[in-house]
């Protein structure tokens, strides 16, 4: 009856949001440039964002919109911060290594 | 969009849809793929513009215009530029590289295959409705910008108001710090 390649689904949106989100884990854990790692949360964060206007799109629901709004507000302070403590740890150790502050482990 | 007869609303991409979706959704899984595995830190910043396009695509597809054109203002007009600021000011060599263990990487991949199977998991197990209602194809004059503004200020406005706050600590936070450096440069 739905044929996956010539109708639309929720379930489409729901898994490009899935496989988003999990290259965004994967790049994140596997690699050690802060940088590289910010631009993975990056990924996460869209990952969630496009299943949470999916599901407000299939409620006819504007909350999930709202939502994304708020997302990107906290995505923006994030990026902001993040990239200033960056800059001044590189400024500190002269390296984008995540390891070079392992001693930070406690 | 066009109103034929009292009800019917013209989709402006009927047919072409499902195409649309599977052109916009290899964009977005290939250049984040390549944000991945590339090395070279300048070319990612290019993979992450064209994911972030590619979403906002999935925005205008999904009839959220308002959130598809923040989406492209925030994100590729700001977000991308303070990356590509981080890059040039933390890297003599824009290019250099950061090797990581070869049993890393492989524990990287593990926990993401076992968090995708978990998302799919669920996903499949979850009667989810399918066909044309499933992407609310119905709905169609409804004003998103309205409905969210309001949304924002009345059931929404505690969240609303920190996060005025929580912008308005970030500024204060990076002035912070780009002060206190300029001090230690200074002496």
């Amino acid at each position: 009856m739905t044929d996956p390649l010539h109708s639309l689904t929720l379930a489409h949106y729901l898994f490009t949001g899935a496989v988003l989100f999990v290259l965004g884990v994967i790049g994140f854990i596997s690699r050690r440039n802060l940088i590289i790692m910010f631009l993975c949360t990056e990924m996460m964060f869209q990952g969630v964002a496009v299943t949470l206007v999916a599901f407000s799109r299939y409620h006819q629901n504007d909350t999930g919109q709202t939502f994304v709004i708020f997302l990107l507000t906290i995505a923006a302070a994030e990026a902001a911060l993040a990239l200033g403590l960056v800059v001044l740890l590189f400024r500190r150790r002269r390296t984008l290594d995540a390891q070079a502050w392992g001693e930070m482990k406690g | 969009m066009l109103l034929l007869a009292d009800q019917t609303v013209v989709e402006p991409f009927g047919a072409v849809k499902p195409l649309l979706f599977y052109a916009l959704a290899a964009v977005i899984v290939l250049s984040a793929w390549g944000i991945v595995l590339s090395q070279n830190i300048v070319r990612m910043a290019v993979y992450l513009l064209l994911t972030l396009a590619g979403v906002a695509g999935f925005y205008f597809m999904l009839h959220a215009e308002f959130l598809a054109a923040v989406q492209l203002i925030v994100y590729a007009g700001g977000t991308l530029i303070l990356i590509v600021f981080g890059v040039m000011l933390t890297s003599k060599n824009p290019f250099m590289q950061l090797k990581t263990a070869l049993w890393e990487r492989f524990v990287g991949v593990l926990i993401g295959l076992v968090i995708f199977g978990l998302l799919l998991f669920g996903l499949v197990h979850t009667a989810l409705p399918t066909g044309a209602a499933a992407t609310g194809e119905s709905g169609g004059g409804h004003y998103q910008v309205a409905a969210i503004g309001r949304a924002l200020l009345s059931d929404y406005l505690v969240p609303f108001e920190v996060a005025a706050v929580l912008l308005l600590v970030v500024m204060i936070g990076a002035a912070f710090m780009a002060r206190r450096s300029a001090k230690q440069g200074n002496g």
